[in-house]
């Protein structure tokens, strides 16, 4: 049958369709990796190099908890710790936990719809590819005259038309990464809306898919919104325009507007891939299958769909009308609804199941008990009076940590535990993924529970030095802080160890585990689902 | 046969969606620039971003002591300047923590441009500290053209603190030549 294939269409996409006689693995050696358009390969890559990333922004992390270990400047100058905090956040969000996602997603959406691969294979090469000269860029900044952009993550006018070309080079970086994360939406969207096999509804799909479906909408909607912010900055700092400077009529609030249009539906960006995998494994362990399956997809799209109306709630200190106050204030608490229509959904998935507390679960619970801790908190940042008080103090800090990283972090670290048999081939060593799981979920409490109390004391954030009375709860923090980072070698051991050996993993090593990708040997094949399977 | 056809089926059809998002992807980046001329329209609309004040009506003072009247008597006074120097008030009988407007005039009789500098005395002495001027033309040098004439006013409000017995005020103008050229030579 391949003899008829046109010839044009001799690529590795068409490849991957028809000749299965005299296939191959992957060639050998580092071009395997630049030249790859295998999803499977591009999945590795966009994990390994988040991880990178993950480790990158860790070390700017701690070093930021050593300053802050005891009051006074001893390790780092207060320019350089703006430096810190700024590169810290925006290599977690852009380089890390953005590109894990996108790296779950490639690994997983082809194998759990039925499809032999991407959509755009090249173009998913390319979105992986411009993430290295990106990351490089983000590096390099700390070294030149001026060093990193100090201007916080977020990036406000004015700082960010008054630093040196350090901003330039985050400039850049975010420009090529967005470019990078819209391909990989396109990507993904294509790839659920036309590649599900035969009999495969939307609303018969993992949950996984339908989380990643709605964020992929969702960035497309939003990066070239902080596209078009950044561009705004640029001109504003190289060719004279003025949208944020107020000397030439512009205004720098408006920045804060635009940015955080795209910066709330990013937050949701963040977690709705984590709440599909949380969807995923909770059943699995459970032996039940989802709680309100329906439910789960229609409150994942009312969590998108209200996310873009409530940014201004990350602006209540800038002077705004009191209806305008009002009207945020209750959007915000609105997204509670569906939020808690899916916690309630997971739980009741658990009721009366025959539960096991692999590591994968272990992960998946935790992160439900520490997520929800992070969404009572900002349930109370979004009351304006308190949210006035509470303005860039480390309350805001403790909040966005727990929904970050025991959110979005302890989902991909459930993930990673539960699909790794399938993509390995060997089953992990489940001591060091449970010494992993409880050194992670106790330390990150050590560290980022105090900070509630320093932010409700009055700390500010991003200051290098603080009054004696933050000393005590500023020790705690920094020794879960360092505590913490080390628990991530043991992660990075367990994976290791997995990948070099291990017992064989089954092709379905988890017994309520449900799926297509289970179908599959394990490791899963070079090439899957080449035939598009039949789903009932 | 029908294998090919479908794939080639398959990623035309893929195009067509990659073609649907580029689509929308530009038209939020347009989107981000139209945010600008959408928020100064809101800002206009709702009136946030009126920061001097303008449009605004002044705020009352609330502190005027209507239980007495204290008069001001106001002069003018030109010293060896040949300027015609006058107030269009002679008195004015108002309540402490009033604010009050009042007009001078001044012409320049010389045939070229004449610097002036005003300075302010009271009568009885002990008024100066409780009266409060908000703008005077005596803040700055004045610069008259040849044969020029000008309106200046004085907004000012007498402190609700002035002692009780000070029942009249006597506010004086003198106008001095700053530069020597605008003197009135005594007749020959």
């Amino acid at each position: 049958m391949s003899a008829v294939l046109p010839g044009h269409a001799h690529d590795d996409h068409a490849d991957a369709h028809g000749h299965d006689d005299h296939h191959h693995g992957p060639p050998a050696g580092f071009m395997r990796w630049v030249t790859t358009t295998n999803h499977k390969d591009i999945g590795t890559l966009y994990l390994w190099f988040s991880f990178a990333m993950f480790l990158t922004g860790g070390m700017l992390a701690l070093t930021i908890r050593a300053e802050l270990f005891k009051p006074g400047l001893q390790i780092v100058n207060p320019e350089f710790f703006n430096q810190l905090t700024t590169m810290h956040g925006i290599i977690m969000v852009f380089g890390a936990i953005m590109p894990a996602f996108v790296g779950f997603a490639n690994w997983q959406i082809p194998l759990m719809i039925g499809a032999p691969d991407m959509a755009f294979a090249r173009m998913n090469n390319w979105s992986f590819w411009l993430l290295v000269p990106a990351a490089s860029l983000l590096i390099i900044s700390f070294f030149v005259p001026g060093g990193a952009t100090a201007a916080g993550w977020t990036m406000y006018a004015p700082l960010s038309s008054q630093m040196g070309i350090g901003q330039d080079l985050a400039i850049f970086a975010l420009h090529i990464m967005g470019a990078s994360s819209i391909m990989g939406s396109i990507n993904i969207i294509t790839t659920i809306l036309n590649m599900r096999a035969p009999g495969m509804t939307l609303m018969k799909m993992p949950m996984f898919c339908w989380t990643w479906l709605i964020t992929s909408y969702m960035l497309i909607a939003v990066m070239p919104v902080l596209a078009g912010a950044i561009t705004m900055t640029l001109t504003d700092r190289h060719f004279g325009t003025s949208f944020f400077n107020a000397a030439g009529g512009g205004d720098p609030v408006m920045y804060q507007h635009i940015f955080w249009f795209f910066g709330h539906p990013e937050v949701y960006i963040m977690i709705l891939p984590a709440f599909g995998i949380v969807s995923q494994i909770i059943p699995a362990f459970a032996r039940k299958p989802l709680f309100g399956y329906a439910s789960m997809v229609y409150a994942t799209s009312s969590i998108a769909i209200l996310s873009f109306i409530v940014w201004a709630h990350h602006m209540f200190t800038t002077g705004m009308p009191a209806a305008g106050q009002l009207f945020f204030m209750y959007a915000t608490m609105l997204i509670a609804v569906p939020t808690g229509v899916k916690v309630f959904n997971w739980i009741a998935t658990m009721w009366k199941g025959s539960m096991t507390f692999e590591t994968p679960m272990l992960f998946a619970i935790g992160f439900i008990f520490v997520f929800t801790m992070g969404g009572f908190t900002g349930l109370i940042l979004a009351v304006t009076p308190i949210d006035i008080q509470l303005q860039d103090t480390y309350y805001v800090v403790a909040h966005f940590h727990y929904v970050l990283v025991a959110g979005s972090l302890f989902a991909m670290f459930a993930g990673v535990y539960y699909w790794l048999p399938k993509w390995t081939g060997h089953m992990y060593d489940e001591f060091l993924g449970k010494l992993h799981f409880w050194c992670s979920v106790v330390f990150f409490n050590l560290t980022f529970f105090p900070m509630h109390f320093l932010g409700l004391a009055g700390m500010p954030r991003r200051i290098p030095d603080y009054a004696a009375q933050f000393a005590d709860f500023n020790a705690v923090a920094s020794i879960g802080a360092f505590c913490f980072g080390l628990s991530q070698l043991i992660f990075l051991a367990a994976v290791i160890k997995c990948v070099k050996g291990g017992p064989k993993a089954a092709d379905k090593p988890w017994e309520g585990a449900e799926g297509l990708e289970w179908t599959v040997p394990s490791p899963a094949p070079y090439h899957t689902f080449e035939t598009p399977p039949q789903v009932k | 046969m029908s294998e090919a056809v479908q794939i080639l089926d398959a990623r035309a059809n893929n195009r067509d969606t990659l073609k649907k998002l580029l689509v929308i992807t530009l038209l939020m980046f347009g989107f981000g620039f139209a945010l600008v001329p959408f928020y100064k329209k809101i800002c206009e609309v709702t009136g946030v971003n009126n920061l001097d004040g303008s449009g605004t009506p002044t705020t009352a003072n609330t502190q005027v002591d209507l239980t007495r009247k204290v008069t001001v008597e106001f002069d003018a006074n030109a010293n060896h300047l040949a300027w015609q120097f006058k107030p269009m008030t002679r008195g004015l009988a108002i309540h402490p923590g009033e604010l009050t407007t009042v007009m001078y005039q001044v012409t320049n009789t010389m045939d070229h441009a004449v610097t002036g500098q005003a300075i302010p005395s009271y009568a009885p002495k002990e008024s100066a500290a409780y009266f409060k001027k908000l703008e005077c033309f005596c803040f700055t040098q004045q610069t008259l053209q040849a044969h020029e004439t000008k309106m200046f006013p004085v907004v000012f409000v007498i402190d609700t603190k002035l002692y009780k017995g000070i029942e009249t005020i006597t506010l004086s103008y003198t106008f001095f030549d700053v530069a020597g050229t605008g003197t009135v030579r005594a007749p020959s």
